[in-house]
């Protein structure tokens, strides 16, 4: 994107995540459970011009570097994420997604009669397959849609 | 040499596995039918087993009860969910918390799936998956191979899997462990009762074939063993829609008249109306001394649990 299309200006530091799809940058930030609250600046631009994508989503967080594994979690639903980390307005990292063997806590388990979706002390994990995710407790599978099944507040 | 202290799942256990505890438990059986004494001493007089089952039970219960105390040992019982903290509204890991205290390995039937799983994250006894909802039953499949190789041997084996297979988690266990050794399974169901997405996918990963059908009459001839098991009825969206199905399936002395004639007949039990009683007398039949090999398999399974615990 030249500047003149610029939506949202350049961060001096923290963390530019691109190439997300169109539409899901809401739930990325769910994801990394950034909802603003801590004051620091947040920039979201949807659904904007991409020649690989057609259209995607850009974040900017301001202030706070994302981990690889962070960065490896967004992969369940944007694969193709860059995510360039930004010192003094110069990208000084760039990292891809790499899809994780398993997540955490991130993804509550469609099926309710898991065990997961009891009133139980137990975080929800899944492991992560080629082609979708695997609750690892109860075995259900989700290929499509996987981010209709966030577990986020 | 079992890989884990808990079973939960049958996709735990190796061929390596299954055979152990079956050569084992042809030992009980062995000495069982020997009428124990000196066949059979009190291996685990000190060892105390605790039976958690969430749901209602007959042959898994008794037969865990039976198992542990041929062997020496003794069972406490957590009782119906009603009489027990559960009530109170007590969470799984802290019933299971609570009972280890108490015994040195837990039984555990839930109707969530996954609670075996979740509830051996939480303590160092071992933990048997003794029913999870429509998930897994691993020691019924363990006396499930023990009865078919009794019966066909579990190689060069043609198995017919009929009925409820999408949440009959008997069929979840054994279809997996089936994929250790040599069977071709035919699955029969009505379309909406197919197996699982997971299940397929597991059998898919071992590289088993897949062969699904909607009539029985389509494999029966090929069939080494017929495994029956109940539709649930409560399944079903109307009632018009099980009546049609559960008439499909119904299997009697008829039905088998073009099967071979060594054909073993199996099933899970309890059963409603899949297996017609004029099938009981018949040399098909082995449902019976099915339930029966679930003293000595369930012996077999907790005498190397608790070996491999020590």
């Amino acid at each position: 994107m030249s500047d003149h299309e610029l939506r949202v200006s350049k961060i001096r530091d923290g963390t530019v995540l691109d190439h997300l799809p169109g539409g899901s940058a809401l739930n990325v930030l769910a994801m990394l459970d950034i909802d603003g609250s801590e004051g620091t600046g947040v920039s979201v631009a949807m659904n904007v011009p991409s020649e690989r994508l057609g259209t995607k989503d850009v974040v900017k967080v301001e202030e706070r570097e994302l981990s690889q594994a962070e960065v490896d979690v967004l992969s369940l639903i944007a694969p193709r994420a860059t995510v360039n980390i930004v010192r003094e307005y110069a990208v000084r990292e760039k990292k891809q997604a790499e899809r994780p063997e398993s997540v955490r806590g991130v993804l509550a388990c469609p099926n309710s009669s898991c065990i997961t979706n009891a009133e139980e002390p137990v975080q929800t994990r899944f492991d992560v397959l080629e082609d979708g995710v695997r609750c690892g407790y109860c075995e259900e599978i989700i290929r499509e849609g996987i981010a209709d099944h966030l577990d986020v507040a | 040499m079992m890989r884990q202290d808990h079973l939960v799942a049958a996709g735990q256990l190796s061929r390596a596995d299954v055979e152990r505890v079956l050569d084992r438990a042809a030992e009980f059986d062995a000495a069982l039918s020997a009428g124990g004494g000196e066949a059979l001493p009190a291996r685990y007089p000190e060892t105390v087993l605790a039976l958690c089952f969430y749901e209602p039970s007959t042959r898994t219960k008794m037969s865990f009860e039976t198992a542990m105390k041929r062997l020496g040992g003794q069972v406490v019982d957590m009782g119906g969910v009603d009489a027990s903290s559960v009530s109170k509204g007590e969470s799984l890991a802290d019933t299971v918390r609570v009972v280890e205290g108490y015994a040195d390995g837990v039984v555990l039937r839930h109707p969530r799936e996954g609670a075996a799983k979740m509830a051996a994250e939480f303590v160092d006894a071992p933990v048997i998956n003794a029913g999870d909802g429509a998930g897994q039953h691993p020691s019924q499949t363990l006396l499930d191979l023990y009865t078919i190789r009794e019966a066909a041997g579990l190689d060069d084996l043609t198995i017919g899997i009929v009925g409820d297979l999408k949440y009959g988690r008997t069929v979840h266990s054994l279809a997996t462990a089936l994929t250790e050794f040599d069977a071709h399974m035919h699955f029969v169901s009505p379309e909406s009762l197919r197996l699982p997405r997971s299940v397929r996918f597991d059998l898919h990963e071992a590289g088993a074939e897949l062969r699904e059908h909607t009539e029985i009459d389509d494999v029966l001839p090929d069939l080494d063993v017929l495994y029956v098991t109940r539709i649930q009825r409560e399944r079903f969206p109307d009632e018009d829609e099980y009546q049609k199905v559960a008439g499909e399936f119904q299997i009697d002395a008829e039905t088998l008249a073009a099967a071979k004639e060594d054909l073993t007949v199996m099933h899970p039990l309890p059963r409603v109306d899949e297996i017609d009683p004029d099938i009981d007398d018949t040399d098909h039949a082995s449902y019976f001394e099915q339930a029966h090999n679930g003293v000595p398999v369930r012996m077999a399974l907790l005498d190397l649990l608790f070996q491999n615990h020590e």
